[in-house]
């Protein structure tokens, strides 16, 4: 795969962009289809989130006064890109071809910019309500972001290597990593939660209260973009937590030929996706919506704990078992 | 850090009906709230003088989308007492059935509004599914699902064919032990419990000096409930308890209207299975003598109050309404002081307010640019000065 047309495509079609949207809105379907049914409704159809998007990209785009145009429309495709980029280094079909040594730094950066970009949004669009809504957004961030980071932190040291394949690669020789590290898991889960702004952690957009938060102004096409970001932001989420602590989407055997490998992988990559979606989307119906002073407690009384907990522990096991 | 002034509604997400915040926060704690309640005024107390006590009833059961038979009960029944007139047993009964049907329905509602503020959509969509069946009933009982059209003075419209009576006790049946779920729930739900222990206390003291009623006052203690302390269409005849607790907060109201869930469904189930025979109607006089009546009445929310003056005519000559939202008000702004912004939509949805109700009359005056609304003494005497011209005194 090192030929450039074959880089294009792995970036552009599968498993890039186009799937990337695809599958952001299957799992869209899947979460509000479970959502649906935990809360005795039927739920949408299976084109109902591809359905929406057409529908919001046909609406009118609205730029509110006072507002500067090309920076608000650029916001959402900032964001896009972001996730974009991040995803093509989740591994989907077994490696991903552009990994090197350091790409999981890379692509926790890269899911931080939606967040950062949603607070930009609500600052720019000179609402109260997207303002107040921006602010809690980027409180929560340094609530959430510190555990969820640490977490991560617990597979790199146990693998030795920055690198996601790497991680990958020494979980198929030992052990897959929510095991070894199920504080870390939880955390981990917990955080992408309160990334994705998911139930118990919607603050910023706590309807109730906010309207909708920094995406009270957005509307349109804009709109459209922010909403599959987000979707995309779950896909690429769930898929690097399954990298780093379910192994991925390496089988743990060798098949031949190469494109059967490819494809059981896949299957791996989407069972293990969709397995970490069914937690998160049993945790958002089951649960209301905690404040953000709450939050604070939480989050830096017992998250952060938890993260560190599970790191000293991941030394202590590097220390003693492996070295 | 100064104190800023955030102004919630007339039109806010968090409202469903129009009413004014002007809350006067230090960061995110509340230091004050002043309230604007006028905005919805439907002049219904003056249109009630102009029907007759056929056609008042329907006109009253629209005062509330919810309260709907509470209103006509409490109307009825004061003019029942204005005629001296005895309603049949079987009528009396179908009341307290449509009643507690109507407060069940109420408080599903409500437990799903709250729910709903705080996030938690499971348990909303739960509650109102649980709602439906309570609705269903009522539609069974009455022919509707929202106002029933049930009362008139004198007893009830409509029958109820004996061969539905079972069917009704089943789905009672599956109600309980659906209540019984939102107790489990709320007890161990995590979520719930951070988000409403501890958030709008009233303590007993405030609760008595700000004149709480209904859910409202029993949350923090107070034994106050008319259909016990001032029983009325054979409540005396029915087995329940007042449900009170000494939480005080939102916490508590959610416990007290879960326990009420409970006694409602004792209350239908007493009602139906020892349902008198005969007729479900006296048929009454046209014109009531002179009187001036007050009649109480439990709804949902609290006491309900209408003061009726009758005068030998076949219409009221005044009809004073005072909701339990009305009451409960000034308490709102009482126990969200010390709170957290975050926490208005569930410390206001505690009370269960409703506002088309409880609208008062706002003097706007256009040149200056400012409303205001008339005070106790300005009210008093407009009151005064237009029943001494409307006599001719």
């Amino acid at each position: 795969m090192t030929e450039v047309w074959l880089l294009v495509l792995y970036a552009m079609v599968f498993p890039g962009v186009l799937f990337l949207v695809i599958y952001a809105l299957f799992l869209q379907y899947v979460d509000r289809k479970i959502a649906a049914r935990t809360q005795n409704r039927v739920g949408p159809p299976l084109v109902q989130p591809f359905a929406d998007v057409v529908k919001l990209l046909s609406k009118e785009d609205i730029t509110p006064e006072g507002v500067d145009r090309r920076g608000m429309r650029a916001i959402p495709l900032l964001a896009f890109a972001a996730v974009a980029t991040a995803f093509l280094y989740v591994p989907v079909i077994g490696t991903s071809p552009f990994a090197f040594e350091g790409d999981l730094v890379v692509v926790l950066y890269l899911l931080t910019l939606p967040t950062i970009l949603l607070f930009v949004l609500g600052w720019v669009t000179r609402n109260i309500f997207a303002a107040v809504g921006g602010t809690r957004t980027v409180t929560q961030l340094f609530i959430y972001e510190v555990p969820f980071f640490l977490a991560l932190l617990g597979p790199a040291i146990a693998a030795g290597s920055w690198s996601i394949s790497e991680i990958m690669a020494w979980q198929g020789a030992n052990l897959i990593l929510a095991i070894l590290q199920p504080i870390g898991f939880v955390v981990a889960l917990i955080g992408l939660q309160a990334k994705l702004e998911r139930t118990p952690f919607d603050i910023p957009e706590a309807e109730t209260e906010l309207v909708a938060g920094p995406w009270t102004e957005l509307t349109g096409r804009k709109l459209a973009v922010m909403r599959l970001t987000m979707d995309m932001a779950l896909v690429a989420g769930s898929g690097l937590i399954a990298a780093l602590f379910l192994g991925g989407p390496a089988t743990p055997w060798v098949l031949e030929p190469a494109w059967l490998g490819g494809l059981v992988g896949f299957g791996v990559f989407v069972l293990k996706t969709l397995g970490i979606l069914l937690i998160l989307a049993l945790v958002r119906a089951g649960m209301g919506r905690v404040r953000i002073d709450q939050l604070n407690d939480f989050g830096w009384k017992y998250l952060a704990t938890a993260a560190i907990l599970q790191i000293l522990i991941v030394l202590l096991m590097v220390g003693e078992v492996w070295a | 850090m100064p104190e800023v002034v955030v102004p919630i509604g007339p039109y806010h997400p968090a409202l469903k009906e129009p009413v004014n915040f002007r809350v006067i926060a230090d960061g995110e704690v509340i230091v004050r709230l002043e309230l604007d309640i006028a905005y919805n005024h439907r002049g219904i107390e003056k249109a009630a003088e102009s029907r007759d006590f056929i056609r008042v009833v329907p006109l009253l059961e629209r005062i509330c989308g919810i309260c709907s038979h509470s209103h006509t009960t409490n109307f009825v029944k004061g003019i029942e007492e204005a005629m001296g007139l005895t309603v049949p047993r079987r009528g009396q009964y179908l009341r307290v059935v449509v009643a507690e049907l109507e407060r069940m329905h109420s408080h599903l509602l409500w437990l799903g509004v709250a729910a709903h503020e705080i996030g938690f959509n499971t348990l909303f969509m739960w509650t109102w599914r649980d709602r439906e069946a309570v609705q269903d009933i009522l539609e069974e009982i009455s022919g509707n699902r929202v106002n029933y059209a049930i009362n008139e003075v004198g007893g009830v419209r409509r029958d109820l064919r004996p061969s539905a009576i079972p069917g009704i006790l089943k789905r009672l049946d599956v109600l309980e032990k659906r209540t019984e779920r939102y107790l489990e729930l709320l007890r161990h739900e995590p979520t719930t419990a951070i988000r409403f222990q501890g958030v709008g206390r009233l303590s007993r003291a405030q609760a008595l000096e700000y004149g709480t009623v209904g859910p409202t006052a029993r949350a923090s203690g107070i034994d106050y409930d008319i259909r016990k302390d001032d029983p009325y269409v054979l409540y005396e005849e029915m087995p329940f308890a007042v449900v009170t607790n000494g939480h005080g907060d939102v916490y508590g109201r959610t416990l007290v209207r879960i326990g009420e869930l409970r006694e409602s469904i004792r209350i239908i189930r007493h009602a139906l299975e020892n349902l008198p025979q005969g007729a479900v109607r006296a048929t009454p006089p046209r014109v009531a003598p002179r009187a001036e009546i007050l009649s109480r009445y439990e709804a949902p929310r609290g006491e309900l109050s209408h003061f009726i003056r009758t005068n030998n005519t076949d219409r009221v000559e005044r009809l004073d309404v005072r909701t339990p939202t009305l009451a409960n008000w000034t308490s709102v702004a009482v126990s969200l002081v010390g709170q957290h912004l975050a926490d208005i939509p569930v410390v206001v949805a505690a009370i269960d307010p409703c506002l088309s109700c409880t609208s008062r009359i706002t003097v706007v005056d256009e040149g200056l640019a400012r409303t205001s609304v008339l005070t106790w003494d300005e009210l008093r005497a407009h009151g005064i000065r237009f029943y001494r011209e409307k006599e001719g005194l």
